[in-house]
């Protein structure tokens, strides 16, 4: 799993368009200076929105590569419903369905600190 | 009295990039009374403004995630989307470089908070700004709160940065107007685009308006993402705004707006 590198990778095609346009011009040579899965490539190679979706993409970052490639904001949307239908529930990252990973534990950590703090 | 306006306001790229797919009548009522908010912030006589903002990835990523963060530059660039989406004109944005360094200096005092001396607008910034202060003409000091990857920051820090900005605006000479701008229950950018918790967005907001901290504070982030989605983490924005102002609060306008993604809101504080 290396969703940290797929976003990272669709981070900086928001944010630099010189690396944006070597993208454009050639995914692979922009894809191999990044260490993602043959899943997780290949989902960015053919513009899989709704996979990139299920594997974990924050949305405040997917929205944007969406939107680099042309893609209406109501095709967007149903890319990330087909997606989910096709590869079933998000994987990993804050969508994560199970609930939302990380975050129960986070939690109950500070709750336990409020508790401890009020006892003490 | 340096802090001299204090107030909320709903973001979202859709209410500009969307604008001309919403309902043209709550709309411009909307826009209205963000275009309000603006006049009573100049009428406040501010020389300097704060918003307190949660970024989406434009600035801050999981490379090097701050909790907090504070811009120190004399000027800022924006909008970091492409702004034919986003449809707002690329602008240099104001900044005071020296007024941040005073103001991060005394916020350092209580809250750990990062400065950066570069920082690209995204449409946490932008939107606000293009209704708020159309021409750009009054200096910008940003502020970040991590909303978007976890851990995040409790809300009772979120409480404490919003103290610390108001010593931080009490200890200098100059009126300063503070903004916190973000959604409240909203799922934005995903399959559930659109969909708005009214109800638990009121409830939040009376709570806002009454300056009830202890019920501000008591909402877990399991809670949040259950009733209010990613996007309402970006709470924390309306929570450091509510400990900066110390008053009670007053609502503008707050409306679902579902094709913008977010109700939208505009309220105000009493500074005291
Ligand atoms: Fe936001």
């Amino acid at each position: 799993m290396s969703l940290y590198e797929t976003q990272k990778l669709l981070y900086h095609l928001n944010r630099e368009p010189k690396l944006k346009a070597s993208f454009l011009e050639d995914h692979d040579a922009v894809l191999q200076e990044y260490s993602l899965t043959e899943e997780e490539a290949g989902a960015v190679r053919d513009h899989d929105i709704g996979l990139l979706y299920v594997l974990g993409v924050n949305g405040q970052i997917l929205m944007h590569f969406a939107a680099m490639l042309g893609i209406a904001w109501g095709d967007y949307l149903q890319l990330m419903r087909d997606g989910v239908e096709r590869h079933g529930p998000v994987r990993a990252g804050v969508y994560k369905l199970s609930g939302y990973e990380g975050v129960d534990a986070h939690d109950r950590a500070l709750r336990e600190k409020r508790n401890q703090k009020a006892k003490g | 009295m340096p802090l001299v306006y204090a107030g909320v306001c709903s973001h979202g790229p859709g209410i500009t990039a969307r604008s001309d797919q919403a309902d043209p009548d709550t709309r411009d009522r909307f826009y209205g009374a963000l275009r309000a908010m603006g006049d009573e912030i100049r009428a406040s006589g501010a020389e300097l403004l704060v918003v307190v903002a949660a970024e989406h990835f434009a600035n801050f990523f999981m490379n090097n995630m701050p909790a907090f963060a504070m811009g120190m530059a004399d000027a800022y660039e924006g909008p970091i989307e492409d702004p034919d989406w986003l449809k707002i004109a690329p602008v240099k944005v104001p900044g005071d470089a020296e007024a941040s360094h005073s103001l991060i200096s005394s916020v350092l005092e209580s809250v750990d908070v990062a400065y950066a001396e570069e920082w690209k607008f995204d449409h946490g910034i932008m939107v606000p700004l293009h209704f708020l202060t159309p021409a750009y003409d009054l200096p910008v000091v940003p502020c970040n709160i991590n909303c978007q990857g976890p851990p995040l920051t409790p809300l009772y820090r979120a409480w404490a940065f919003g103290e610390a900005l108001r010593s931080a605006c009490d200890s200098t000479p100059r009126n300063i107007a503070l903004v916190g701008t973000g959604g409240i229950s909203h799922w934005p950018a995903t399959p559930d685009s659109g969909k708005i918790n009214e109800p638990w967005d009121r409830t939040f907001m009376d709570r806002w308006v009454a300056q009830d901290k202890e019920a501000l504070l008591s909402y877990s982030d399991a809670d949040i993402y259950r009733d209010a989605g990613q996007g309402g983490f970006e709470i924390r924005t309306y929570i450091a705004a509510a400990a900066a102002a110390g008053g009670m609060g007053k609502i503008a306008f707050l409306e679902p707006i579902p094709i913008f993604a977010t109700m939208g809101v505009v309220a105000s504080k009493a500074v005291t």
